[in-house]
C-alpha cells in the first residue's frame, strides 16, 4: 500500500468542496438542533431545494448565477415555511416525522419523469455552471503545494465553498450571541418557560428553521457546483444522516464543531476507504469484495454515530453540559 | 363580615371593589373528571391573594387556563379590561400577566444571568433583524443586566450568576423562576407554590419582597400549601376544592371557615386551620 498517497488523498479531503458543502449543511443543522432544539431529519431536502433552485434558475429561467443563488435561497425559505407552519406548533416529534417524509417526497418529485422538462428527472441537471467557471479570476495553472495542489478551477471552487463556510459560521456566531440567539437557546431548553416570558415561540422556531435551511441550501449549491450536476439520488436519507454525524462529531451547540467535525469526518471516511480498500487489494482482507468496501465504511460511520451519542453527546467541542439528549 | 376588598360580605364568587381579573363559568374536563368548575371569580387589584385548596383541587389547572397554557371547555375571563379567552400564552405574558410553574422550568443549559435576561420583555435585540445592530440593543441589555443583578442579590442567587441553571438546587431553581418572572415588572404575577422547597430563613426575606411588590402596585396571586405564609402575607384567600371555589375572604376569617376546614381535613376537625402543620414554618424572631 502506498501510505503517502493515502495520506495525501485524505489531507486533500480536508478542504475539498464536498467537505465544505457538508459543513454548511451541518452549520444549518446546528441552528436547528443545536441552538433551537428542532429535530430536523430532512436537511438533505433543504440542500436539494437550494441546489435544484439554483440549477433551475439558471437553466429554465436564464438567471445569472448570482441571482440564481438568491433564487435557490428563496426556495429554501418557502420550503421552510411549508414545513414549519403546520408542524412547529405541535410537539417536537412531529417536525422530525414531517421533515423526513418531506425530504423523500421532494426527492421523488425531482425523480419523476412528469417534471423532467424542468428537473431533468432521473438524469438530473447539468451544464448550469458555465458562468460560474467563467467567473474564475485565476489564470490557468497549478496552485498550492503537496496534497494541497489544485488546478485553477479546483482552487476557485474551494475558495467559493470555504468562503461560504466562513461567512455562514461568522453569521451564526454573531446572531447566536445576540438576544435573539438567547431566545432560541431558551426554546431549546423549555418552550413553555419561554412562552411564559412573553416570547412568540412559534415565530422564533420558524425563523430558526428558515435560517438553518437557507444555510443548508448554500451547502447544496456548493455540492452541485463542484460535481457540475444535480442528481436526485444524492439527496437520500443517508445524506441527512451524514450531516447529523458531522454535527454530533463536532458538537451540536457550537460553531467550530460542525467545521472541525466535517473535516474530521471526511478525513476518517477517506482513510478508512483507502486502508480497507488497500487491504482488500493486497489480500489481507479476503472476505470483502471491492464494491463492499464503500458499504463497510458507512457501517463504521453508523457505529461511530451510535458511540458518539452514547459516550460523548456534546461532541468534540461541546461543553459537556451544553448539549445532552435530555429527551 | 365587612372588609375593604369585596363588595358586601365575603362569599365564594363575591364581587370586588376593583378587580384586575374576572373569570366566568370557566370549566375544564379531563375525560370524565371536572378539574376546574369556577362559576365566578374576581381577583382584587393591588392585593396579595392566596389560592389554597387540597391536592388535586384544580389550582394549577386554573392557572394554566387563565394564562393560556391550557384551553377550557367553557368560560371567559377578563383581565384589565381585555377578554383573554383564546389569547395565546405569550400574549398573556406581554399584557403583564406573568406566571411561574409548580414544576419549575429553569432553562437548564443557560446561565442564571441569561435566564434572568430572558425574563425582560421589549428587548429590541430579540428581533432577528435588529439583533444585527448591536447599538440598538446594547444599552437596554446593560439596563436589564443591572436589574437582573439586583434581583439575583435579593434572591440570594448572585453567587450563581455565571453557573448553568442546571447546576442549581431545586429550591434555587424556584427562586430563579420567580426572580425571572419579575424581570418584566408584571402587573399581575401568578406564583404556583413559590415557597415549596425554599429554606425557611430565605422564605422570610422573600415574603418581604412579595410585600414590596404590592407596595409598588403589583397584584399577586399565589398558590401555596404553607398556611403560615398564607396567613402572613395575603390580604385575601380563595379556597378551591374539587374544582370549585368553596370559600373566600380575609385570611383570619377563611382559616376558621368550616367549609375550608372540611375541605382540608374532613368533617370532624374542629381546629383553626392556621395551626395545622401542613408545612409550618416557625417565625424566627
Ligand atoms: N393533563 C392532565 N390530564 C388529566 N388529568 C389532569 C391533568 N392535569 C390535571 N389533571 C387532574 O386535574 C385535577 C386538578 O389538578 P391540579 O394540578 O390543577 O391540582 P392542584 O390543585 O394544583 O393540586 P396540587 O396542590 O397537588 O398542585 C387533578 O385531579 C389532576 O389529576
Ligand atoms: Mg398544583
Amino acid at each position: 500500500m502506498d501510505w503517502l498517497a493515502i495520506f495525501n488523498l485524505a489531507l486533500g479531503e480536508l478542504i475539498s468542496p464536498l467537505t465544505a458543502a457538508y459543513i454548511l449543511c451541518a452549520i444549518g443543522l446546528a441552528v436547528h438542533f443545536g441552538f433551537t432544539g428542532l429535530m430536523n431529519f430532512g436537511q438533505a431536502a433543504f440542500a436539494a431545494v437550494g441546489a435544484y433552485g439554483m440549477a433551475i434558475g439558471i437553466l429554465t429561467f436564464g438567471l445569472p448565477t448570482a441571482v440564481a443563488i438568491l433564487f435557490g435561497m428563496a426556495c429554501a425559505v418557502i420550503f421552510a415555511l411549508v414545513l414549519g407552519i403546520p408542524t412547529l406548533r405541535l410537539r417536537a416529534d412531529y417536525l422530525a416525522i414531517v421533515t423526513i417524509a418531506a425530504a423523500e417526497i421532494f426527492r421523488y418529485l425531482m425523480l419523476t419523469s412528469g417534471f423532467a422538462g424542468v428537473t431533468g428527472g432521473s438524469a438530473g441537471l447539468s451544464a448550469f455552471n458555465e458562468e460560474f467557471r467563467a467567473l474564475n479570476p485565476f489564470p490557468d495553472g497549478e496552485y498550492g503545494f503537496g496534497p494541497f495542489t489544485f488546478r485553477e478551477e479546483e482552487l476557485w471552487m474551494r475558495i467559493v465553498g470555504w468562503s461560504a463556510v466562513v461567512l455562514a459560521a461568522l453569521f451564526v456566531m454573531f446572531v447566536m450571541r445576540s438576544p435573539w440567539g438567547r431566545v432560541l437557546r431558551g426554546i431549546r431548553e423549555d418552550e413553555d418557560a419561554v412562552r411564559s416570558l412573553g416570547k412568540n415561540v412559534f415565530a422564533y422556531k420558524l425563523q430558526a428553521l428558515i435560517i438553518g435551511g437557507v444555510i443548508a441550501a448554500l451547502g447544496g449549491m456548493v455540492f452541485v457546483l463542484n460535481l457540475s450536476n444535480v442528481q436526485p439520488a444524492s439527496w437520500g436519507t443517508n445524506f441527512t444522516f451524514m450531516i447529523w454525524t458531522v454535527l454530533l462529531l463536532g458538537g451540536a451547540a457550537t460553531i467550530l464543531g460542525p467545521i472541525v467535525g466535517g473535516m474530521l469526518f471526511f478525513l476518517l471516511l477517506t482513510l478508512t476507504q483507502s486502508i480497507i480498500g488497500g487491504l482488500v487489494d493486497v489480500g489481507v482482507i479476503n472476505f470483502l469484495s471491492p464494491p463492499q468496501v464503500g458499504q463497510v465504511r458507512f457501517l463504521i460511520i453508523g457505529l461511530a454515530l451510535m458511540a458518539l451519542v452514547i459516550f460523548r453527546p456534546q461532541g468534540i467541542f461541546g461543553n459537556k453540559k451544553e448539549m445532552q439528549f435530555n429527551g | 363580615m365587612a372588609n375593604n376588598i369585596s363588595v358586601g360580605a365575603a362569599a365564594p364568587g363575591c364581587k370586588k371593589v376593583d378587580p384586575i381579573l374576572v373569570a366566568d363559568n370557566v370549566t375544564r374536563q379531563f375525560g370524565g373528571l371536572t378539574a376546574v368548575d369556577v362559576a365566578h371569580l374576581e381577583i382584587p387589584r393591588g392585593q396579595i391573594t392566596a389560592l389554597i385548596g387540597p391536592n388535586g383541587a384544580g389550582k394549577t389547572t386554573l392557572f394554566n387556563l387563565l394564562t393560556g397554557f391550557d384551553k377550557p371547555n367553557t368560560g371567559t375571563w377578563i383581565y384589565d379590561g381585555k377578554n383573554l379567552a383564546g389569547v395565546p400564552s405569550y400574549k398573556v405574558a406581554r399584557l403583564g400577566m406573568v406566571r411561574t410553574f409548580q414544576l419549575t422550568k429553569a432553562l437548564s443549559l443557560l446561565t442564571v444571568i441569561d435566564n434572568m435576561r430572558l425574563g425582560a420583555q421589549d428587548q429590541p435585540g430579540e428581533n432577528f433583524l435588529r439583533s444585527f445592530l448591536k447599538p440598538l440593543w446594547v444599552k437596554y441589555e446593560n439596563q436589564i443586566t443591572a436589574k437582573a443583578d439586583d434581583l439575583l442579590k435579593r434572591f440570594k442567587l448572585d453567587a450563581k450568576r455565571e453557573d448553568y441553571a442546571a447546576a442549581l438546587s431545586g429550591g434555587q431553581r424556584k427562586l430563579l423562576e420567580m426572580a425571572r418572572a419579575l424581570m418584566s415588572d408584571p402587573k399581575l404575577v401568578m406564583l404556583d407554590e413559590p415557597m415549596a422547597g425554599v429554606n425557611p430563613a430565605l422564605t422570610q426575606s422573600l415574603l418581604e419582597h412579595i410585600k414590596d411588590l404590592k407596595k409598588n402596585g403589583t397584584t399577586v396571586l399565589f398558590v401555596e400549601h404553607d398556611m403560615h405564609m398564607v396567613r402572613h402575607i395575603s390580604d385575601w384567600v380563595v379556597v378551591m376544592a374539587e374544582g370549585k371555589i368553596v370559600a373566600e375572604g380575609p385570611p383570619a376569617v377563611v382559616m376558621k371557615d368550616q367549609a375550608v376546614i372540611d375541605a382540608y381535613l374532613g368533617a370532624h376537625a374542629d381546629t383553626d386551620l392556621g395551626t395545622v402543620a401542613i408545612k409550618i414554618v416557625k417565625d424566627k424572631k
